[in-house]
């Protein structure tokens, strides 16, 4: 009883002493082996789809008619961000439902690209809605109209959005 | 229980956490940084990375990056994208970029803090002479916010190359910093046990044991002082210390465990079976599949031998024989399950990205393994690593899968565009050849228009002038005067003079009005400049137009012929780590269970052996009882 007593106390120190002890039956150097090749093809992977992205871009959006359509929290706003619609030339082009990730990853001043397409040059009408609720205030829905003007090259727009407006930046 | 879980990954990765620290910058120029920005703090690795790379990729790609919305980021989005990519565990790229910043033209604190980070990467891939090679470059001003941190690092380097003397020295300097409260003593007094020194080393052991706080982590490490601390007491047989230090450990702390087996065979140690009972009861009551607890089975019905309490002890060694049974065919089941593939089956699913607890809760899944039992491995950093990989990989393999698909839509739309325009562009580029030809003969008469009222400034030239009417006029004079001159018969003189004040009347009109004339004419040419202005607008926009439709459906058969190879070496390549990743996980997982039932086995037979010997006991005392009068 007292080899097993022994035993006991050697195991209490073995499972302190070292919690990834058990992970080494299959060898470091295997592990390290197969994690740098899993490297290797992530990066392959993002080489695909940076050429991806750059072909999408070049057949779905080409410069003369590409417009996008971005939408950031204004500094410091901590209104909860229900959902946003944008409309082009009075028809909805997209809508978005946001997660609490996404939400706070607008709040923590990330831009999200919630709409890219294609529109000819010259004036556009472009109408914005949002959905939200304040902090300890009631729902509100705010809808503002502004007017883009697509020139030769790529359209890039900024919706700002806080609980009391909504303003638009020509970039 | 997977409070167990949570507290040792959190020791694990705590003091060496990987997250991205790339926060925003004040005033945002460029929309698609904040992109990717977007995408990092949802913790979307992947795209955070793609899109940052591409941004860059166009920024030095340019002929005056200067002008470009990132120049005023750059320095940050070098940063940003090292950050992001070690937070997707590619190491050596994120190495490859922290160390661009570390050799570019940068202030000192930013280049001292990538290299901060830069070791902290190869610290954490566990090559500590490049992490000490590299943390040796620091020089000068040192970012305030990582001063502290920068310390630590520094610290652990020096004893991962078993430099402890100096690692002490640092630790020592850093038991004031509030934000490695616990972590700087308890590393101080391992480095000082692991130097030799071990009466000092063992007072910073039990003062990280006695720290005040409650958040996780200050209790973690807390609890793990007094469990290391203890163990080394306890294998010294210092029992009355062993008892001080682990009934430090809160009851409710995943080292709970441990601490109370530990205290129990204090006790028990020194022959006070009674006290010993009181930890190990509270222990048995506890999840079955604990190894302490396990023990915990077998040291209660011991306790009860010793006190002579056979006859309990008996009937205790048999319910431990019965649930080590139980345990052992749970085990056995599992093993099978892991080798069946629904171990690695569950840790894809969709629920574990939205659940950090996920894998503690797979056990409740039909046909899944025993979790409890893997839990500590399951917090290993290997282990977490390797699962991470799977699970990026299976991101991969869905990525490519998607990817093949919009290629086949890219296809179509090429078709459906080739079938659209290729009848009709010939005719239009026929039309477009006339019209052309047409334009630039009128452009050239009005340059020419252009290049002669210029030079009627210097010369006048008021014949240039003279209407279409004046002109006809005049032509009709000068054949007035060839046919008199033809007939050469003398004219009258009365004609000659009519003719002369003709020419005399048309003279003075084109003359007089000369300055009108040539004001108008300016205008005139004004107004056509706007005409011009808008035909090649129109002209730029039609060429435009027509060079887009070419490009709409042209040159991108071999892009994307490349991008289906590369997708299907990709594919073929992800399966391939996919199965050895799984494999990886799916061998840890069974030899940890493997591990757990042999030891199982073994309980399972000095349960026996100490049934056996208690119902002896047990009857020999009964025997004796009846004996004895």
């Amino acid at each position: 009883m007292l080899r097993w007593l022994r035993g006991v106390i050697l195991g209490i120190s073995v499972l302190v002493l070292s919690f990834a002890a058990h992970a080494q039956e299959v060898s470091r150097e295997q592990i390290k082996g197969l994690d740098e090749q899993v490297q290797e093809i992530k990066s392959d992977v993002l080489g695909i789809a940076a050429e991806l992205n750059q072909l999408e871009e070049k057949l779905l959006y080409p410069s003369n008619t590409q417009v996008a359509i971005f939408v950031s929290l204004a500094s410091g706003e901590t209104f909860r961000l229900d959902s946003v619609e944008i409309q082009l030339d009075g028809k909805p082009v997209a809508h978005h439902l946001y997660t609490f990730k996404e939400l706070e990853a607008l709040q923590k001043g990330g831009v999200q690209r919630i709409y890219a397409g294609n529109i000819r040059t010259g004036e556009h009408d472009l109408q914005v809605s949002v959905i939200g609720k304040p902090l300890g205030g009631a729902d509100f829905r705010n809808t503002k109209s502004f007017k883009v003007n697509k020139d030769v090259g790529p359209k890039i727009v900024e919706i700002s959005l806080a609980a009391q407006s909504i303003t638009f930046k020509d970039r | 229980m997977y409070r167990l879980f949570v507290s040792l990954t959190i020791l694990i990765f705590a003091a060496s956490t990987a997250a991205a620290g790339t926060s925003a910058p004040k005033e945002l120029k460029d929309l698609y940084f904040g992109e990717a920005l977007y995408c990092a703090f949802q913790g979307d690795w992947f795209d955070a990375v793609a899109r940052l790379d591409t941004e860059l990729e166009q920024h030095y790609g340019l002929d005056e990056p200067r002008r470009d919305s990132l120049y005023y980021h750059i320095n940050q989005a070098e940063f940003a994208v090292g950050d992001f990519e070690l937070a997707y565990r590619m190491h050596r790229r994120a190495g490859r970029a922290i160390t661009a910043v570390i050799e570019g033209n940068v202030r000192e604190q930013v280049r001292n803090e990538a290299i901060f980070r830069l070791a902290r990467i190869y610290f954490q891939k566990d090559q500590p002479i490049n992490a000490l090679y590299a943390v040796e470059r620091t020089r000068g001003v040192v970012p305030p916010q990582i001063h502290d941190d920068l310390g630590f690092l520094r610290a652990q380097i020096f004893m991962a190359n078993g430099r402890f003397t100096e690692a002490a020295r640092i630790l020592r300097d850093l038991q004031d910093a509030e934000s490695l409260e616990g972590f700087s003593t308890y590393n101080l007094g391992v480095a000082l046990l692991k130097d030799g020194k071990e009466l000092k080393g063992r007072q910073y052991l039990d003062l990280a044991g006695r720290i005040n706080g409650s958040d996780a982590l200050t209790m973690a490490i807390k609890d793990k002082s007094n469990l290391v601390l203890g163990s080394k007491l306890l294998k010294e047989k210092n029992f009355e210390g062993v008892k001080q230090v682990l009934d430090r450990v809160h009851l409710k702390s995943p080292f709970s465990n441990r601490a109370l087996l530990g205290s129990g065979w204090a006790d028990a140690f020194q022959g006070r079976f009674e006290r010993a009972l009181v930890p190990w009861s509270v222990l048995v009551t506890r999840e079955v599949t604990d190894a302490s607890v396990q023990e915990a089975m077998l040291a209660v019905p011991y306790a009860y031998g010793k006190l002579d309490v056979h006859s309990k002890a008996a009937v205790m060694y048999g319910k431990a024989l019965e649930k080590f049974g139980t345990e052992i065919d749970k085990l056995g089941a599992s093993i099978k399950s892991i080798r069946e593939g629904y171990f690695l089956r569950a840790l894809a699913r969709e629920e574990l990205k939205q659940d950090a607890n996920w894998v503690v809760k797979l056990r409740k899944l039909p046909q899944t393994p025993e979790t409890y039992y893997l839990l500590e491995l399951m917090a290993s950093h290997d282990f977490q690593e390797s699962l991470k990989n799977y699970l990026d990989l299976e991101e991969l393999r869905k990525k490519l899968e998607t990817w093949e698909g919009d290629l086949d839509a890219f296809e179509e739309i090429i078709e459906q565009r080739r079938a659209y325009y290729q009848p009709r562009l010939p005719a239009i580029d026929g039309k477009f050849r006339r019209l052309d030809s047409l334009m630039r003969l009128r452009l050239e008469q009005r340059n020419r228009i252009e290049q002669r009222l210029k030079a009627m400034l210097v010369v006048p030239r008021p014949d240039y002038l003279a209407t279409a009417k004046e002109r006809i006029i005049s032509e009709q004079i000068v054949q007035l005067e060839q046919k008199l001159t033809a007939k050469s018969s003398t004219t009258p003189s009365s004609i000659n003079d009519r003719i002369k004040r003709l020419r005399g009347v048309l003279h003075w009109n084109i003359y007089t009005d000369y300055d009108r004339r040539f004001t108008e004419a300016y205008k005139h040419l004004r107004d056509l400049n706007q005409v011009v202005d808008r035909l090649k607008r129109q002209y730029a926009a039609f060429v435009r137009t027509r060079q887009a439709a070419t490009q709409s459906y042209e040159g991108y058969d071999e892009v994307i012929r490349r991008q289906r190879f590369l997708i299907l070496e990709a594919r073929e390549k992800v399966g391939e780590l996919m199965a050895r990743q799984g494999h990886m996980l799916e061998t840890m997982a069974a030899n940890e269970l493997t591990r757990r039932r042999e030891r199982l086995s073994e309980l399972q037979i000095k349960a026996r052996f100490g049934m056996a010997e208690s119902y002896d006991r047990a009857i020999r005392a009964q025997t004796q009882e009846k004996v004895s009068p």
